[in-house]
């Protein structure tokens, strides 16, 4: 236990020292200007409801049975966690996937321009937490979600 | 130090996979140096576009949360062999690279 409240402080000093140092050296601004079409407001949200807002400018979602999860239920390496998102909605916009417990949800966040409903990527997990994944259709939003069980975290430091 | 971009095409459930892979070490910003205690810089692949015969096919934007050398997928029943592949990304230092590939799957 005290290695968990050890990195759940460390995460949170580091986190809030880190960016009261890069505004202060005006570093931030720059950067979001660099990367204009990155969502910087969704990627520093650290809930999912903010995160999708930032994406898409909305938080509703339905449940869809037509997405496909495809990750361990339980994952040695927090580090290192494959996941596979496929789904049969028509015409996907985009997918975007979310760790409930890290302290930045969103892990990733594809917009697709003809390519199928398919996308997969290796993420970091710091704990056992919910996976959300968030499917953009019809320009409706679509979700599903699966537990993955870590036994090593992978966002200490 | 060299970052490699790396192509792979597979055929996969009736679809062309695109499978990208990126030496990077898609730093958090969070961790610490355990020496001298001092913030790790983050250090983080932020955008990531697949082009397919010079049209945009998909683009990902990442987060920390991303592993290190990222490995991605995308699947296309458009793509066949002989297309061409290109794949550029950018990180949050301004570091970027492009590669191209023909799909082969």
């Amino acid at each position: 236990m005290t290695l968990i409240n050890r990195r759940t402080f460390l995460k949170g000093t580091v986190a809030g020292s880190v960016l009261a140092v890069a505004a202060s050296a005006g570093l931030l601004t720059p950067t979001r200007v660099l990367a204009a079409a990155w969502p910087a407001a969704a990627f520093d949200a650290k809930t999912i409801d903010d995160a999708l807002k930032g994406l898409y400018g909305t938080s509703a979602a339905a449940d869809s049975k037509a997405i496909t999860i495809k990750a361990p239920i339980q994952a040695e390496n927090g580090a290192v966690v494959p996941i596979a998102v496929s789904t049969s909605l028509p015409g996907v916009e985009g997918i975007a996937i979310f760790v409930q417990a890290n302290e930045r949800p969103l892990v990733a966040s594809v917009a697709l321009n003809g390519a199928d409903g398919y996308f997969s990527a290796r993420m970091k997990m710091g704990k056992t937490s919910d996976v959300k994944v968030v499917v953009k259709s019809g320009g409706k939003l679509h979700t599903a979600s699966q537990q993955i069980k870590v036994t090593v975290g992978g966002c200490g430091g | 130090m060299a970052r490699d971009t790396k192509i792979r095409t597979r055929t996969q459930e009736g679809a062309t996979e695109i499978l990208v892979l990126v030496n990077h070490p898609m730093e958090t910003g969070l961790r610490k140096d355990k020496a001298s205690g001092k913030a790790i810089p983050a250090h983080f692949i932020q955008e990531l576009t697949i082009e397919l015969n010079g049209k945009p096919l998909a683009i990902a934007s990442m987060g920390i949360g991303v592993s290190e050398n990222p490995l991605l997928g995308f699947r296309s029943k458009v793509a066949k062999n002989g297309d061409k592949l290109k794949i550029s990304w950018k990180d949050n230092k301004g570091e970027a690279s492009t590669a191209e590939a023909v799909v082969d799957a």
